[in-house]
């Protein structure tokens, strides 16, 4: 196993998992479509995932990838329960956009 | 001897009876609210008469005396002070328990009949049964806290009782009077108790009586001033100048309420207390010489107004406070036996002319102005010969009741000195006082012809007869005992006085005065109000100024009103309500409503309800949370070093 550690190292791995959370947070912020929003925060969830993994591999620890089991038991909960509140608030609203769905203020 | 009296069941009762009627009595047939209310006396009143069974040694048993009931726990324990709740029964409680219990059972039996009709009627015997737990506990209370809360206590019960028709205005405001006055008596007793504590460092009666007794030496000063704070209590309870207002007004309440708190049994509990705390007072001569003169100007105050009202409740209410003021006088003048012994006959003679009053009321149709009665002998004959028997006990025609216990209270003050017979003296003019407007208000209510045709009076049932004619009885009985008799049965708790006669007739020549006196009273009395009946009015109208004075009652309403109300309304509604309330108060709840209200309108720009803002937010504190984290080592990299003192490290 040393020796994938060798061909690519861990700086790429963390850079990889901070362009895709990059990518994520952008997506979350300037996406219209409530769905693509969603996939937004699914592709952080797994970015950080990532990075996990890596330092677990790096520094052969077995609780980072134990932990990256618990992001995707969550995430798959929070997938389910989103995707409820997406299907209830578009039947509600006929709209996917967040721009319309702004009833959160006082 | 071990002999258990069970002291404690007599509060208790009663507060249970209170507790049953007072939680479900509405929902409980009357018949059984009146079991009720019923047995809780009477089963005191049989522990009570037990307790004097053994007193007497009648029993199987004879008890010490003081028999004294402790509870296990102790009630406040600071320092050296203990307080616990202990029940004292020697001569004195026990006398005024068998009159507390023993005319209140009888006074409940005829409330039975009186209150029948009225709505609240498990209400009343809830608070009725409730001034009775108050009360033995003022009586039975081994220390000055425990008698303070029984004193409260019938405060309270007294309040709740004149204010019972709280539909009506004016009873309501009498129940707020009658509490409010004796607040300020109240305060006096309160500071009594601090001052006790702080030179005695202890609150229990026998103690403080031990202490002094050690001390023979110690006289005036600071007991006088503690004697003079207990006597600010008593006159507030007992209805005593200057605090004696509250207790006309009282006759609000229900009639038998009257009788039993207003007449019997609380307004008696300054008295009480003054023969119970009697060893301070005796090393306190200028305090016991206030007493006397307080009871002495109450006496012959309250009955000159007495003179003149109308109200048959209102004419009884003054006389109330004028007999009190004789029980001070005894007192003033260190015959607590003698003053002790007004208060038994005076509860018989009194409940039983409040009683019968109320019957004539009953009969009458809730009508309390003697000027519309009149006539009625023919129609109540058992309520007339009763409330005769009362009017001649009060009167003091020998050998009723109250024909001892004055003429013994007269005798002691006139051993006293040249000022002693002043007191002497005053006390047989308001005998003189007491008779005639007894009399009158006799001729006015029973003699002559009715004044209302319109009304056929009744006669009563018989639960409310049955209690008149038991207190007739003992209003005719109840001084035969003999004072000699009575002071000597009180020795040990009263203290050993009444001097015997100097020279040996004159005992004789001043009984003959006192029964002289309350012939006049009655001549007069027939006079004014039998053979010239229109002879009141022009007396009135000879010294118009003298007949509105006592009419308006001195007008110490009003003046009390002016000098003490109104400027205390006015600093309340101005310094209190305005300055303090609106300007201080107000400004501070303004300031920080204020606070609350700016920081609000600036933070909820940030509740945009637009999701995308609010993710921008959490990315960028996300960021600068980040930063923050790194922001140190990059620095340090850079070659900047920089300490932040973050979570103490």
């Amino acid at each position: 196993m040393s020796s994938f550690a060798q061909e690519v190292p861990l700086s790429w791995y963390l850079l990889l998992s901070s362009v895709l959370f990059s990518l994520g947070v952008v997506g979350f912020l300037i996406k219209r479509n409530l769905i693509t929003v969603f996939m937004s925060i699914e592709l952080m969830l797994n970015a950080v995932n990532l990075s996990f993994v890596t330092f677990a591999h790096e520094w052969h620890a077995v609780k980072g990838q134990i932990f990256v089991f618990f992001v995707m038991m969550v995430a798959a909960a929070e997938a389910a329960v989103g995707l409820a509140i997406i299907i209830a608030v578009f039947r509600a609203r006929a709209t996917l956009s967040v721009d319309r769905i702004n009833l959160m203020k006082l | 001897m071990n002999v258990h009296l069970h002291l404690w069941l007599i509060p208790l009762l009663p507060f249970v009876g209170f507790l049953l009627n007072g939680i479900l009595g509405a929902r409980l047939p009357r018949w059984l609210v009146t079991v009720i209310g019923l047995v809780a006396p009477l089963v005191s009143f049989v522990v009570v008469a037990n307790a004097a069974r053994s007193f007497f040694g009648l029993g199987s048993a004879l008890v010490s005396i003081p028999y004294i009931e402790t509870c296990p726990f102790s009630w406040i324990s600071i320092g050296t002070l203990h307080v616990d709740f202990s029940f004292v029964l020697d001569q004195l409680s026990l006398v005024m328990l068998l009159v507390v219990t023993g005319v209140g059972f009888l006074i409940h039996i005829y409330s039975v009949g009186y209150m029948l009709g009225d709505r609240g009627f498990a209400r009343y015997f809830a608070y009725l049964n409730l001034f009775l737990f108050f009360m033995t506990l003022l009586v039975l209370a081994g220390n000055t806290l425990l008698m303070f809360v029984g004193w409260e206590g019938v405060g309270l019960a007294s309040y709740l009782l004149i204010g019972f028709w709280y539909q009506k205005d004016s009873a309501a405001s009498a129940g707020k009077k009658a509490f409010i006055v004796n607040r300020i008596g109240d305060f006096g007793f309160l500071i009594g108790i601090f001052l006790l504590i702080g030179n005695f460092g202890t609150l229990t009666f026998a103690e403080i009586g031990a202490k002094l007794s050690a001390n023979p030496a110690w006289q005036g000063g600071i007991l006088t001033v503690i004697a003079l704070c207990l006597l600010l209590g008593a006159t507030g309870k007992s209805a005593q100048l200057p605090l004696y207002i509250w207790l006309p007004d009282a006759m609000e309440g229900p009639t038998p309420v009257s009788a039993l708190i207003h007449a019997a049994t609380m307004v008696t509990a300054g008295v009480y207390m003054i023969a119970r705390t009697h060893v301070l007072f005796d090393h306190a001569p200028f305090a016991l010489g206030v007493v006397a003169v307080v009871g002495a100007a109450t006496a012959i105050f309250a009955a000159t107004i007495g003179l003149v009202q109308n109200d048959i409740k209102r004419v009884l209410a003054y006389s109330t406070i004028s007999q009190l003021g004789y029980m001070f006088l005894g007192c003033g003048v260190a015959a607590y036996s003698a003053a002790v012994f007004h208060l038994v006959t005076h509860a018989f003679f009194k409940a039983l002319l409040f009683l019968a009053a109320g019957s004539v009321i009953h009969a009458v149709g809730g009508e309390q102005d003697m000027r519309k009665m009149g006539g009625l002998r023919k129609h109540l004959p058992v309520t007339f010969w009763t409330m005769t028997t009362a009017v001649l006990a009060i009167a003091g025609f020998p050998p009723l009741a109250g024909f001892f216990s004055k003429d013994a209270i007269l005798f002691a003050a006139f051993q006293q000195g040249p000022s002693g017979m002043l007191l002497w003296f005053v006390g047989l003019v308001t005998a003189l006082l007491t008779s005639l407007y007894m009399f009158r208000l006799w001729y006015m209510t029973f003699m002559g012809e009715s004044r209302s045709p319109e009304v056929h009076p009744h006669e009563s049932p018989w639960s409310m007869l049955a209690p008149l004619l038991i207190l007739a009885l003992l209003s005719i009985c109840g001084g035969w005992i003999g004072i000699e008799r009575f002071s000597q049965f009180l020795m040990p708790s009263t203290g050993a006085r009444l001097a015997e006669s100097a020279t040996p007739h004159l005992e004789l020549y001043l009984t003959a005065a006192a029964v002289a006196v309350a012939l006049l009273g009655w001549l007069i009395a027939d006079r004014l109000y039998r053979q010239k009946p229109e002879l009141p009015a022009q007396l009135a109208n000879t010294v118009p100024g003298a007949y509105k004075l006592l009419a308006n009652k001195y007008y110490v309403d009003e003046i009390y009103g002016a000098t003490i109300v109104k400027p205390l309304l006015g600093f309340s509604r101005y310094m209190l309500g305005w300055v303090v309330d609106v300007a201080i108060l107000g400004g501070i709840a303004w300031l920080l409503g204020g606070t609350a209200l700016l920081t609000g309108a600036i933070l909820q720009r940030w509740q945009s309800g637009n999701l995308r803002s609010y993710a921008a937010w959490l990315a960028l504190g996300a960021a600068a949370i980040l930063l923050f984290m790194t922001a140190p080592s990059m620095l340090g990299a850079a070659g900047v070093n920089i300490h932040l003192n973050w979570m103490g490290r």
